[in-house]
Protein backbone atom coordinates (compact mmCIF):
# COMPACT_ATOMS: atom_id res chain seq x y z
CA UNK A 1 0.00 0.00 0.00
CA UNK A 2 1.46 3.26 -0.57
CA UNK A 3 0.13 7.32 -1.07
CA UNK A 4 0.99 9.29 -3.53
CA UNK A 5 0.81 13.11 -3.45
CA UNK A 6 1.59 16.02 -5.20
CA UNK A 7 1.77 19.32 -3.52
CA UNK A 8 1.82 22.56 -5.22
CA UNK A 9 3.56 21.46 -7.66
CA UNK A 10 5.01 23.48 -10.91
CA UNK A 11 6.78 22.10 -13.76
CA UNK A 12 7.61 23.05 -17.00
CA UNK A 13 9.83 22.00 -20.16
CA UNK A 14 12.26 24.70 -22.07
CA UNK A 15 11.01 27.67 -19.42
CA UNK A 16 7.20 26.61 -20.63
CA UNK A 17 5.09 26.02 -17.91
CA UNK A 18 3.08 22.58 -18.04
CA UNK A 19 1.52 22.63 -14.59
CA UNK A 20 0.67 25.06 -12.23
CA UNK A 21 0.11 25.18 -8.49
CA UNK A 22 -1.23 21.13 -8.99
CA UNK A 23 -1.81 19.85 -5.60
CA UNK A 24 -3.57 16.16 -5.36
CA UNK A 25 -3.51 12.99 -3.36
CA UNK A 26 -4.09 9.37 -4.05
CA UNK A 27 -4.31 7.86 -0.80
CA UNK A 28 -3.05 4.18 -0.56
CA UNK A 29 -5.45 1.42 -1.99
CA UNK A 30 -7.47 4.28 -3.50
CA UNK A 31 -8.29 4.80 -7.41
CA UNK A 32 -7.86 7.95 -9.14
CA UNK A 33 -8.97 8.82 -12.44
CA UNK A 34 -7.13 12.09 -14.64
CA UNK A 35 -9.15 13.73 -17.31
CA UNK A 36 -8.31 16.71 -19.48
CA UNK A 37 -8.02 17.64 -23.09
CA UNK A 38 -5.10 17.43 -25.32
CA UNK A 39 -2.51 19.42 -23.63
CA UNK A 40 -3.60 19.62 -20.32
CA UNK A 41 -0.58 18.37 -18.81
CA UNK A 42 -1.72 14.94 -17.63
CA UNK A 43 1.04 12.93 -19.17
CA UNK A 44 3.44 15.03 -16.71
CA UNK A 45 1.74 14.61 -14.19
CA UNK A 46 1.55 11.02 -14.46
CA UNK A 47 5.25 11.55 -14.83
CA UNK A 48 5.90 13.43 -12.16
CA UNK A 49 4.03 10.44 -9.65
CA UNK A 50 6.03 7.89 -11.10
CA UNK A 51 9.15 9.74 -9.54
CA UNK A 52 10.66 9.78 -13.22
CA UNK A 53 10.96 13.53 -12.61
CA UNK A 54 10.97 15.65 -9.91
CA UNK A 55 8.92 19.15 -10.21
CA UNK A 56 10.26 22.44 -10.68
CA UNK A 57 8.88 23.93 -8.08
CA UNK A 58 6.86 22.03 -5.35
CA UNK A 59 7.21 18.48 -3.76
CA UNK A 60 6.06 14.65 -4.37
CA UNK A 61 5.05 12.74 -1.13
CA UNK A 62 5.31 9.16 -0.97
CA UNK A 63 2.78 7.73 2.04
CA UNK A 64 3.06 11.82 3.13
CA UNK A 65 7.00 12.33 3.13
CA UNK A 66 8.87 14.44 0.46
CA UNK A 67 10.51 12.09 -2.11
CA UNK A 68 14.33 13.48 -1.64
CA UNK A 69 16.42 14.18 -4.86
CA UNK A 70 17.74 12.01 -6.18
CA UNK A 71 14.78 9.70 -6.10
CA UNK A 72 15.97 6.68 -4.10
CA UNK A 73 16.23 3.33 -6.44
CA UNK A 74 13.56 1.41 -3.48
CA UNK A 75 11.57 4.13 -3.72
CA UNK A 76 11.32 4.45 -7.57
CA UNK A 77 10.88 0.85 -7.99
CA UNK A 78 7.35 0.44 -6.53
CA UNK A 79 5.85 2.68 -8.91
CA UNK A 80 4.97 1.31 -12.11
CA UNK A 81 3.66 3.41 -15.30
CA UNK A 82 2.15 2.15 -18.61
CA UNK A 83 2.43 4.60 -21.36
CA UNK A 84 -0.07 5.76 -24.05
CA UNK A 85 2.45 4.37 -26.74
CA UNK A 86 4.02 1.35 -25.46
CA UNK A 87 7.83 0.73 -26.49
CA UNK A 88 8.39 -3.15 -26.45
CA UNK A 89 12.02 -4.16 -26.64
CA UNK A 90 12.90 -6.43 -29.32
CA UNK A 91 12.43 -10.06 -28.15
CA UNK A 92 9.85 -12.19 -27.24
CA UNK A 93 7.04 -11.50 -25.01
CA UNK A 94 8.23 -13.39 -22.32
CA UNK A 95 11.30 -11.54 -21.73
CA UNK A 96 9.55 -8.12 -22.30
CA UNK A 97 7.03 -9.14 -19.00
CA UNK A 98 9.88 -10.61 -17.15
CA UNK A 99 12.61 -7.24 -17.87
CA UNK A 100 11.25 -5.58 -14.73
CA UNK A 101 11.85 -8.70 -12.79
CA UNK A 102 15.41 -9.21 -14.24
CA UNK A 103 16.50 -5.18 -13.18
CA UNK A 104 15.57 -6.38 -10.00
CA UNK A 105 18.19 -9.49 -9.86
CA UNK A 106 15.28 -11.87 -8.62
CA UNK A 107 15.78 -15.56 -8.47
CA UNK A 108 15.41 -17.31 -11.96
CA UNK A 109 12.29 -19.33 -10.27
CA UNK A 110 10.85 -16.43 -9.73
CA UNK A 111 11.07 -14.28 -12.30
CA UNK A 112 9.46 -17.40 -14.36
CA UNK A 113 6.35 -17.84 -11.73
CA UNK A 114 5.23 -14.04 -11.75
CA UNK A 115 5.94 -13.68 -15.18
CA UNK A 116 3.65 -16.57 -15.94
CA UNK A 117 0.81 -14.78 -13.79
CA UNK A 118 1.18 -11.78 -15.43
CA UNK A 119 0.84 -13.19 -18.75
CA UNK A 120 -1.88 -15.08 -17.33
CA UNK A 121 -3.40 -12.26 -15.55
CA UNK A 122 -3.56 -10.83 -19.20
CA UNK A 123 -4.42 -13.57 -20.91
CA UNK A 124 -1.27 -13.77 -23.02
CA UNK A 125 0.48 -17.17 -21.98
CA UNK A 126 0.06 -18.55 -25.72
CA UNK A 127 2.02 -15.84 -26.84
CA UNK A 128 4.89 -15.84 -24.68
CA UNK A 129 7.45 -16.89 -27.41
CA UNK A 130 6.08 -14.58 -29.91
CA UNK A 131 8.46 -11.71 -31.02
CA UNK A 132 6.95 -8.88 -29.12
CA UNK A 133 7.81 -6.87 -31.68
CA UNK A 134 5.56 -7.87 -33.95
CA UNK A 135 2.36 -8.01 -32.41
CA UNK A 136 -1.25 -5.91 -32.94
CA UNK A 137 -1.90 -2.80 -31.06
CA UNK A 138 -4.03 -4.61 -28.52
CA UNK A 139 -1.80 -7.27 -27.66
CA UNK A 140 1.12 -4.63 -27.35
CA UNK A 141 -1.20 -2.70 -24.71
CA UNK A 142 -1.44 -6.58 -23.14
CA UNK A 143 2.44 -7.02 -22.84
CA UNK A 144 3.24 -3.22 -21.64
CA UNK A 145 0.10 -4.15 -18.99
CA UNK A 146 1.65 -7.35 -17.81
CA UNK A 147 5.12 -6.18 -17.75
CA UNK A 148 4.11 -4.09 -15.34
CA UNK A 149 1.95 -6.06 -13.18
CA UNK A 150 4.77 -8.37 -12.69
CA UNK A 151 6.23 -6.67 -10.46
CA UNK A 152 3.64 -5.84 -9.00
CA UNK A 153 4.16 -1.96 -8.02
CA UNK A 154 2.49 -0.57 -5.08
CA UNK A 155 1.32 1.79 -7.03
CA UNK A 156 -0.07 1.58 -11.05
CA UNK A 157 -0.15 4.20 -13.14
CA UNK A 158 -1.77 4.18 -16.39
CA UNK A 159 -1.63 6.83 -19.04
CA UNK A 160 -4.20 6.04 -21.90
CA UNK A 161 -4.51 2.46 -21.61
CA UNK A 162 -6.38 1.11 -24.63
CA UNK A 163 -6.44 4.61 -25.60
CA UNK A 164 -6.36 3.39 -29.71
CA UNK A 165 -8.13 0.17 -29.36
CA UNK A 166 -11.15 -1.34 -30.07
CA UNK A 167 -13.74 -1.52 -27.54
CA UNK A 168 -13.12 -5.09 -26.46
CA UNK A 169 -9.91 -4.79 -25.95
CA UNK A 170 -10.19 -1.79 -23.70
CA UNK A 171 -12.99 -3.37 -21.40
CA UNK A 172 -10.20 -5.83 -21.19
CA UNK A 173 -7.67 -3.53 -19.99
CA UNK A 174 -9.74 -2.25 -17.54
CA UNK A 175 -10.95 -5.04 -15.50
CA UNK A 176 -7.51 -6.36 -15.65
CA UNK A 177 -6.08 -3.21 -14.02
CA UNK A 178 -9.45 -3.38 -11.59
CA UNK A 179 -8.75 -7.03 -10.78
CA UNK A 180 -5.10 -5.79 -9.92
CA UNK A 181 -6.15 -3.01 -7.93
CA UNK A 182 -8.79 -4.45 -6.07
CA UNK A 183 -7.19 -7.68 -4.87
CA UNK A 184 -3.26 -6.49 -4.65
CA UNK A 185 -4.34 -3.06 -2.93
CA UNK A 186 -2.37 -0.95 -4.76
CA UNK A 187 -2.98 2.65 -5.56
CA UNK A 188 -3.72 3.53 -9.35
CA UNK A 189 -3.70 6.58 -11.02
CA UNK A 190 -5.66 6.59 -14.83
CA UNK A 191 -5.51 9.02 -17.87
CA UNK A 192 -8.50 8.49 -19.92
CA UNK A 193 -10.45 9.53 -22.09
CA UNK A 194 -12.89 7.03 -21.95
CA UNK A 195 -15.48 7.76 -19.12
CA UNK A 196 -17.02 4.29 -19.21
CA UNK A 197 -13.33 3.44 -18.57
CA UNK A 198 -12.67 5.81 -16.25
CA UNK A 199 -16.13 4.98 -14.20
CA UNK A 200 -15.39 1.23 -13.95
CA UNK A 201 -12.08 2.07 -12.47
CA UNK A 202 -12.07 5.02 -9.86
CA UNK A 203 -14.87 6.32 -7.53
CA UNK A 204 -12.31 10.07 -7.50
CA UNK A 205 -11.50 12.04 -10.10
CA UNK A 206 -9.35 15.32 -11.31
CA UNK A 207 -10.12 17.67 -14.04
CA UNK A 208 -6.66 19.43 -15.87
CA UNK A 209 -7.36 22.53 -17.52
CA UNK A 210 -4.48 24.20 -18.77
CA UNK A 211 -2.12 22.80 -16.60
CA UNK A 212 -4.22 23.79 -13.12
CA UNK A 213 -7.11 21.23 -11.68
CA UNK A 214 -10.26 22.67 -12.74
CA UNK A 215 -12.45 20.22 -11.08
CA UNK A 216 -11.62 17.69 -8.56
CA UNK A 217 -14.23 15.40 -6.24
CA UNK A 218 -16.04 12.24 -7.29
CA UNK A 219 -16.36 10.74 -10.12
CA UNK A 220 -19.66 11.90 -10.67
CA UNK A 221 -19.12 15.45 -9.15
CA UNK A 222 -16.87 15.75 -12.02
CA UNK A 223 -19.11 15.46 -14.51
CA UNK A 224 -21.57 17.21 -12.77
CA UNK A 225 -19.31 20.38 -13.30
CA UNK A 226 -20.62 20.96 -16.47
CA UNK A 227 -19.37 23.86 -17.74
CA UNK A 228 -15.66 22.77 -16.47
CA UNK A 229 -16.51 19.55 -18.70
CA UNK A 230 -17.96 21.68 -21.82
CA UNK A 231 -15.24 24.06 -21.32
CA UNK A 232 -12.62 21.09 -21.14
CA UNK A 233 -14.44 19.07 -24.36
CA UNK A 234 -14.37 16.18 -22.73
CA UNK B 1 33.95 -12.28 -75.37
CA UNK B 2 34.42 -15.55 -75.65
CA UNK B 3 37.54 -15.40 -73.67
CA UNK B 4 36.18 -14.06 -71.15
CA UNK B 5 33.67 -16.61 -70.63
CA UNK B 6 36.11 -18.79 -71.25
CA UNK B 7 37.61 -17.50 -68.35
CA UNK B 8 34.87 -17.25 -66.11
CA UNK B 9 34.20 -21.21 -66.93
CA UNK B 10 37.91 -21.67 -65.47
CA UNK B 11 37.26 -19.65 -62.91
CA UNK B 12 34.21 -21.57 -61.24
CA UNK B 13 36.68 -24.81 -62.22
CA UNK B 14 39.12 -23.82 -59.96
CA UNK B 15 36.97 -23.11 -57.17
CA UNK B 16 34.92 -26.32 -57.75
CA UNK B 17 37.91 -28.36 -58.05
CA UNK B 18 39.68 -26.45 -54.77
CA UNK B 19 42.57 -25.52 -55.65
CA UNK B 20 44.91 -24.65 -52.78
CA UNK B 21 46.26 -21.26 -53.73
CA UNK B 22 43.15 -20.01 -54.41
CA UNK B 23 41.64 -21.19 -51.02
CA UNK B 24 45.10 -20.40 -49.40
CA UNK B 25 44.46 -16.52 -50.59
CA UNK B 26 40.77 -16.51 -49.73
CA UNK B 27 41.50 -17.79 -46.42
CA UNK B 28 44.00 -15.44 -45.61
CA UNK B 29 41.90 -12.36 -46.56
CA UNK B 30 39.01 -13.40 -44.09
CA UNK B 31 41.51 -14.12 -41.20
CA UNK B 32 43.33 -10.61 -41.68
CA UNK B 33 40.08 -8.56 -42.27
CA UNK B 34 37.79 -10.70 -40.02
CA UNK B 35 40.29 -10.00 -36.77
CA UNK B 36 40.64 -6.41 -38.12
CA UNK B 37 37.07 -6.08 -37.95
CA UNK B 38 37.23 -7.58 -34.18
CA UNK B 39 39.72 -5.25 -33.01
CA UNK B 40 38.18 -2.39 -34.80
CA UNK B 41 35.21 -3.40 -33.04
CA UNK B 42 36.27 -3.64 -29.56
CA UNK B 43 37.51 -0.18 -29.85
CA UNK B 44 34.56 1.29 -31.71
CA UNK B 45 31.70 0.52 -30.41
CA UNK B 46 32.23 1.16 -26.75
CA UNK B 47 34.15 4.59 -28.08
CA UNK B 48 30.54 5.07 -30.34
CA UNK B 49 28.67 4.40 -27.69
CA UNK B 50 29.80 6.75 -25.31
CA UNK B 51 30.40 9.79 -27.56
CA UNK B 52 26.49 9.12 -28.68
CA UNK B 53 25.52 8.39 -25.13
CA UNK B 54 26.92 11.33 -22.95
CA UNK B 55 26.43 15.37 -23.31
CA UNK B 56 30.30 16.86 -23.68
CA UNK B 57 31.95 20.11 -24.97
CA UNK B 58 33.19 19.44 -28.08
CA UNK B 59 30.94 16.39 -29.06
CA UNK B 60 30.09 18.01 -32.46
CA UNK B 61 33.31 17.94 -33.24
CA UNK B 62 33.88 14.56 -32.41
CA UNK B 63 31.35 13.01 -34.43
CA UNK B 64 32.48 15.13 -37.24
CA UNK B 65 35.83 13.64 -36.96
CA UNK B 66 34.87 10.37 -36.91
CA UNK B 67 32.49 10.95 -39.71
CA UNK B 68 35.48 11.97 -41.27
CA UNK B 69 37.02 8.73 -40.74
CA UNK B 70 34.65 6.43 -42.63
CA UNK B 71 36.02 8.30 -45.47
CA UNK B 72 39.79 7.24 -44.63
CA UNK B 73 41.76 6.68 -47.90
CA UNK B 74 43.15 3.29 -47.73
CA UNK B 75 46.55 4.22 -49.15
CA UNK B 76 46.74 6.90 -46.78
CA UNK B 77 46.50 4.74 -43.98
CA UNK B 78 48.53 2.29 -45.31
CA UNK B 79 51.46 5.32 -45.70
CA UNK B 80 51.06 6.05 -41.85
CA UNK B 81 51.39 2.37 -40.71
CA UNK B 82 54.31 2.10 -43.30
CA UNK B 83 56.04 4.97 -41.40
CA UNK B 84 54.95 3.47 -37.76
CA UNK B 85 56.36 -0.06 -38.33
CA UNK B 86 58.81 0.73 -40.85
CA UNK B 87 62.80 0.63 -39.16
CA UNK B 88 63.07 4.08 -38.56
CA UNK B 89 59.52 4.39 -37.30
CA UNK B 90 59.00 3.88 -33.77
CA UNK B 91 57.37 0.30 -33.61
CA UNK B 92 59.93 -0.56 -36.02
CA UNK B 93 61.46 -2.46 -33.86
CA UNK B 94 58.04 -4.95 -34.07
CA UNK B 95 59.71 -6.14 -37.17
CA UNK B 96 55.56 -6.22 -38.40
CA UNK B 97 56.06 -4.53 -41.21
CA UNK B 98 55.56 -7.26 -44.71
CA UNK B 99 53.67 -9.24 -41.86
CA UNK B 100 49.71 -10.22 -41.99
CA UNK B 101 49.90 -8.22 -38.00
CA UNK B 102 50.73 -5.13 -40.50
CA UNK B 103 47.87 -5.42 -42.75
CA UNK B 104 45.72 -6.45 -39.28
CA UNK B 105 46.72 -2.79 -37.68
CA UNK B 106 46.38 -1.33 -41.28
CA UNK B 107 42.86 -2.62 -41.76
CA UNK B 108 41.96 -2.17 -37.68
CA UNK B 109 42.68 1.85 -37.93
CA UNK B 110 40.38 1.85 -41.34
CA UNK B 111 37.54 0.04 -40.07
CA UNK B 112 37.90 1.76 -36.54
CA UNK B 113 36.52 4.78 -37.11
CA UNK B 114 33.45 3.50 -39.42
CA UNK B 115 32.11 1.14 -36.49
CA UNK B 116 32.40 4.47 -34.38
CA UNK B 117 30.60 6.31 -36.73
CA UNK B 118 27.85 3.90 -37.36
CA UNK B 119 27.50 3.04 -33.81
CA UNK B 120 27.15 7.13 -32.89
CA UNK B 121 24.82 7.20 -35.16
CA UNK B 122 23.05 4.05 -34.10
CA UNK B 123 23.15 5.26 -30.59
CA UNK B 124 21.91 8.93 -31.25
CA UNK B 125 19.01 7.83 -33.12
CA UNK B 126 17.73 5.38 -31.05
CA UNK B 127 14.15 5.91 -29.72
CA UNK B 128 14.46 7.99 -26.71
CA UNK B 129 11.40 6.09 -25.38
CA UNK B 130 13.40 2.86 -24.91
CA UNK B 131 15.45 4.66 -22.26
CA UNK B 132 11.91 5.86 -20.79
CA UNK B 133 10.32 2.81 -20.51
CA UNK B 134 13.34 1.25 -19.00
CA UNK B 135 13.56 3.82 -15.91
CA UNK B 136 9.61 3.75 -15.58
CA UNK B 137 10.17 -0.93 -14.90
CA UNK B 138 12.76 -0.08 -11.95
CA UNK B 139 15.76 0.60 -14.42
CA UNK B 140 18.91 2.26 -12.58
CA UNK B 141 20.43 4.83 -14.77
CA UNK B 142 23.38 2.15 -15.67
CA UNK B 143 20.25 -0.69 -16.58
CA UNK B 144 18.01 1.62 -18.49
CA UNK B 145 21.52 2.55 -20.50
CA UNK B 146 22.57 -0.93 -21.20
CA UNK B 147 19.03 -1.87 -22.34
CA UNK B 148 19.54 1.32 -25.20
CA UNK B 149 22.67 -0.51 -26.02
CA UNK B 150 21.05 -3.76 -26.91
CA UNK B 151 18.00 -2.37 -28.61
CA UNK B 152 20.75 -0.75 -30.78
CA UNK B 153 21.96 -4.56 -31.49
CA UNK B 154 21.12 -4.75 -34.78
CA UNK B 155 22.25 -0.73 -36.31
CA UNK B 156 25.93 -2.19 -34.35
CA UNK B 157 25.80 -5.46 -36.40
CA UNK B 158 25.15 -3.40 -39.82
CA UNK B 159 28.07 -1.39 -38.62
CA UNK B 160 29.76 -4.76 -37.80
CA UNK B 161 29.06 -5.82 -41.70
CA UNK B 162 30.27 -2.15 -42.94
CA UNK B 163 33.36 -2.26 -41.37
CA UNK B 164 34.19 -6.03 -42.32
CA UNK B 165 32.94 -5.29 -46.33
CA UNK B 166 34.98 -1.95 -46.29
CA UNK B 167 38.44 -3.96 -45.27
CA UNK B 168 38.35 -6.72 -47.26
CA UNK B 169 37.72 -4.83 -50.46
CA UNK B 170 40.54 -2.47 -50.06
CA UNK B 171 43.90 -2.81 -51.87
CA UNK B 172 45.83 0.22 -51.15
CA UNK B 173 46.65 0.05 -47.43
CA UNK B 174 47.03 -3.88 -47.60
CA UNK B 175 49.53 -4.00 -50.45
CA UNK B 176 51.63 -1.14 -49.12
CA UNK B 177 51.93 -2.61 -45.19
CA UNK B 178 51.77 -6.44 -46.48
CA UNK B 179 53.55 -6.02 -49.89
CA UNK B 180 51.61 -8.77 -50.97
CA UNK B 181 53.94 -11.58 -50.76
CA UNK B 182 53.09 -15.43 -51.63
CA UNK B 183 52.18 -17.87 -49.03
CA UNK B 184 52.94 -14.91 -46.29
CA UNK B 185 50.52 -11.87 -46.69
CA UNK B 186 48.68 -12.31 -50.33
CA UNK B 187 44.96 -11.43 -49.71
CA UNK B 188 42.66 -11.99 -52.45
CA UNK B 189 42.64 -8.03 -53.58
CA UNK B 190 46.47 -7.55 -53.78
CA UNK B 191 46.25 -11.45 -55.51
CA UNK B 192 43.27 -10.20 -58.33
CA UNK B 193 45.96 -6.96 -58.83
CA UNK B 194 49.42 -9.07 -59.76
CA UNK B 195 47.05 -11.85 -61.81
CA UNK B 196 45.69 -9.14 -63.92
CA UNK B 197 49.13 -7.46 -63.99
CA UNK B 198 50.32 -10.74 -65.41
CA UNK B 199 47.71 -11.91 -67.68
CA UNK B 200 46.21 -14.87 -66.00
CA UNK B 201 43.01 -13.50 -65.93
CA UNK B 202 41.67 -16.81 -64.85
CA UNK B 203 42.52 -17.02 -61.25
CA UNK B 204 41.99 -13.30 -61.49
CA UNK B 205 38.01 -13.67 -61.91
CA UNK B 206 38.21 -17.13 -59.87
CA UNK B 207 39.54 -15.01 -56.98
CA UNK B 208 37.02 -11.87 -58.09
CA UNK B 209 34.13 -14.41 -58.35
CA UNK B 210 35.17 -15.70 -54.25
CA UNK B 211 35.12 -12.04 -53.50
CA UNK B 212 31.74 -11.35 -54.83
CA UNK B 213 30.16 -14.22 -53.17
CA UNK B 214 32.04 -12.57 -50.07
CA UNK B 215 30.33 -9.76 -50.59
CA UNK B 216 27.10 -11.32 -51.02
CA UNK B 217 27.39 -13.60 -47.90
CA UNK B 218 28.21 -10.12 -45.87
CA UNK B 219 25.11 -8.59 -47.79
CA UNK B 220 22.89 -11.20 -46.45
CA UNK B 221 23.95 -11.44 -43.38
CA UNK B 222 23.65 -7.81 -42.95
CA UNK B 223 19.95 -8.29 -44.48
CA UNK B 224 19.14 -11.33 -42.35
CA UNK B 225 20.40 -8.63 -38.99
CA UNK B 226 17.84 -5.55 -40.08
CA UNK B 227 14.87 -7.73 -41.31
CA UNK B 228 14.89 -11.11 -39.31
CA UNK B 229 14.73 -9.80 -35.47
CA UNK B 230 14.63 -13.20 -33.54
CA UNK B 231 13.26 -13.22 -30.09
CA UNK B 232 15.89 -13.70 -27.78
Amino acid sequence: MMSLALGQVTHGYGGRPVLQDVSLEVPAGRALVIMGRNGAGKSTLLRLLALLELPDRGEVLVDGAPVPRPVPLALRRQVALVFQQPLLFHSSVFNNVAYGLKLRGLPRREIRARTEWAMDLVGLTTLAARDATRLSGGESQLVSLARALAIRPAALLLDEPGGDLDQENARRIAEVVRSYHETVGASAVLVTHDLLQARSLASQAVLLKQGRIAARGSFDSVLRQASALVDAEI
Amino acid sequence: MNDLWGAVGHAVHLLVTGEDYVWEIAARSLFVSGLSTLLAAVVGIPLGSLVGLKRFPGKRLVVTLLNMGMALPPVVVGLFVYLLLSVSGPLGFLRLLYTPWAMILAQTVLAGPMIAALTVSAVMSANPAIRQTALSLGATSWQATLTLLVESRFAMGAALVAGFGAVISEVGAVMMVGGNIAHSTRVMTTAIMLETGKGDFQLAIALGLLLLLLAFVVNLGLHALQHGRQPA
